[in-house]
């Protein structure tokens, strides 16, 4: 808990930053009173509208993400486990893409974060299928591959057959993650699988605990295993598809935050959980800011900036393991 | 700039051409407005498309060709009718191949799309439907009467949130509409993003906005942003087909016609 008040501080302090960054030129005291008092100006439009929506999505998927790579680090005991890289977001991104071209989208509100869960839940399923309960990292990261390589596939087929002139340059949208011009209508939309998502996820505290001494030790302690797996499937699939739904897939969230606060919290999936999701938001938020600072006129994607810290870390972690194993 | 968009056209034929192949949408159209009884031979695949062709019925009494080097020199024409923009292999391969290219450049004023059409009428040989045309072209800008009276400021904001600024046919078509370029007003010109925050706080009288295409895409889910929706409610919008000007061809009145109508109920509005 020592670390939970300073990770609360540095995602408000971010937060604000967030809010007060953009191409518009206000002062911070004006653009804090039209976001409080809202008003039918301009200003207040900025704020509520373009700015808000912003800063809370990057919150909400941050946290999704941080959470979720937590949790299923904690489950596989792997800590190469990340929805990202074993293409759980990518077969989300599979899922929304379907739901956009097919109209489903258009014709029925939920259905794109639905089609973005169902899409997220094939690929959970399969990949676990794929690594068996008690995968090694080889089978593991190997069946991530297969999967996100397939999902990407299948996405960029969908896109470049679309009959709109602009799908197919959405391919690294879906791929890379923006929260760009994002409105209040996304974070409704998102907002309550992922309510449901993070309070699954956030209950299997206990039983990651008990896991680190095995699983018969688990199941000795009082443990269900089946409902364990359950809860982290579908809370999972829940934060990671509603996440992508509306910002694409933005990778290595969930490796790097995990890894980054594990030492902070020792040896506790279960603490490392809610620390992974407070790290998680304030890793997307500050990405969020630094692809308005850097390129501001460019619409540079999320996923480019988390990659950029997230994959030499996933090099480190191979060598270690690596070195590790002989 | 001027010297890039130089069009290379070849001599006036001595006979017209009596087999014509065009492979971009833009010739297509031009084509299809002037081309004699059977001179045209073909056309291309997005010539069929509603969304962005005018003339998509007329284009389905054509072949249809896909733009490529091959099946145009089966076709076996005297003339092939390309874009200064299409893929410079494809042209350089039926030039090997012996086939004479008209390139035209694509259109960034009216004043542009007046030469397209002599220069077209000229390659065909269709001199006196070129003028004929222009005829009717001329007199609908007159009848516009838009160079008067107040100019309300204008934003032509497209997927993505690019805009039109000065220079490219679309802004060109909002001047000539009766409006004030307020894209250009706050500093962005055509090929930029205006972001959706900057929209907002230059607060213009009016949003164009380009039809959206079927398929749906994140690209244009901007336009349907609540920020855009915002200064669509209660106040003056117009949405323009992209198959009004999309190329530089007599077409364009339809969007500056559309444009000055919108002009009005706003003059009519601000004068109650």
């Amino acid at each position: 808990m020592r670390i939970a008040l300073p990770l609360l501080a540095v995602v408000a302090a971010l937060f604000m930053v967030s809010l007060l960054t953009g191409p518009a030129d206000i002062g911070i005291g004006e653009s804090l009173a039209a976001l409080l008092s809202g008003g039918d100006g301009p200003l207040a439009l900025v704020m509520r509208e373009i700015r808000l929506p912003r800063a809370l999505l990057a919150v909400m998927i941050g946290a999704s993400l941080g959470l979720s790579g937590a949790a299923m680090q904690g489950y596989l005991r792997n800590p190469l486990a990340e929805p990202g890289l074993i293409g759980v977001s990518g077969s989300a991104a599979l899922g929304a893409v379907l739901a956009i071209q097919t109209g489903l989208a258009a014709s029925f509100a939920l259905g794109l974060p639905l089609a973005a869960l169902a899409g997220a839940l094939g690929g959970v399923l399969l990949v676990m299928a794929l690594a068996g309960p008690r995968g090694t990292s080889l089978t593991l990261i190997l069946g991530g591959i297969a999967v996100s390589s397939l999902a990407g596939a299948l996405t960029a087929l969908v896109l470049n057959l679309s009959p709109n002139p602009f799908a197919a340059s959405e391919i690294v949208f879906w791929m890379m993650g923006s929260l760009a011009d994002r409105s209040m209508t996304h974070v409704w939309l998102a907002l309550p699988f992922m309510v449901l998502g993070l309070a699954l996820l956030a209950g299997l505290g206990r039983g990651l605990d008990a896991l680190t001494l095995g699983e018969d030790a688990a199941q000795a302690m009082g443990i269900d295993m089946v409902r364990l797996r359950l809860m982290l499937v579908i809370g999972t699939a829940c934060v990671v598809g509603a996440g992508t739904a509306v910002a694409g897939a933005i990778g290595f969230v969930g490796l790097v935050v995990p890894h980054m606060l594990r030492p902070l919290v020792g040896a506790h999936p279960g603490r490392l959980l809610w620390a992974s999701a407070l790290g998680g938001a304030a890793m997307v938020l500050l990405a969020d800011i630094a692809v308005r600072v850097v390129l501001p006129e460019r619409d540079l994607k999320l996923g480019v900036l988390t990659a950029l810290v997230g994959a030499p870390l996933f090099l480190h972690l191979i060598l270690r393991l690596r070195r590790e194993r002989i | 700039m001027a010297a890039a968009e130089q069009i290379a056209l070849p001599p006036p034929p001595d006979a017209a051409p009596a087999r014509v192949v065009s492979m971009n949408l833009c010739t297509d159209l031009l084509a299809m407005l002037l081309a004699g009884e059977g001179q045209l031979w073909s056309v291309s695949r997005i010539a069929l498309d509603p969304m962005v062709s005018p003339l998509a019925d007329e284009a389905r009494d054509h072949v249809i060709n896909h733009s490529r080097a091959e099946e145009i020199y089966l076709m076996r024409p005297d003339l092939v009718l390309a874009s200064t923009l299409s893929p410079r292999s494809t042209v350089l391969m039926l030039e090997r191949l012996g086939i004479e290219v008209a390139q035209f450049a694509p259109a960034s004023t009216l004043e542009d799309v007046r030469d397209r059409v002599i220069d077209m009428g000229r390659v065909l040989g269709r001199e006196a439907a070129a003028r004929a045309v222009l005829a009717r072209f001329d007199a609908r800008l007159a009848a516009l009467g838009t160079d008067q009276g107040p100019r309300p400021r204008a934003v032509i904001y497209h997927a993505n949130g690019y805009v039109s600024g000065r220079g490219s046919l679309s802004g060109d078509i909002l001047e000539r509409a009766g409006f004030a370029n307020a894209a250009h007003a706050a500093g962005y010109g055509s090929g930029q993003v205006m972001p959706l925050e900057v929209l907002a706080l230059s607060d213009p009288d009016i949003v164009v906005t380009a039809r959206t295409y079927p398929g749906g895409s994140r690209s244009e889910e901007v336009l349907s942003h609540p920020v855009v929706r915002a200064f669509r409610a209660g106040r003056e919008s117009a949405v323009i087909s992209d198959q009004s000007w999309v190329c530089g061809t007599p077409f364009v009145l339809d969007a500056v016609e559309q444009l000055a109508e919108a002009r009005r109920r706003i003059m009519a509005g601000a004068g109650e």
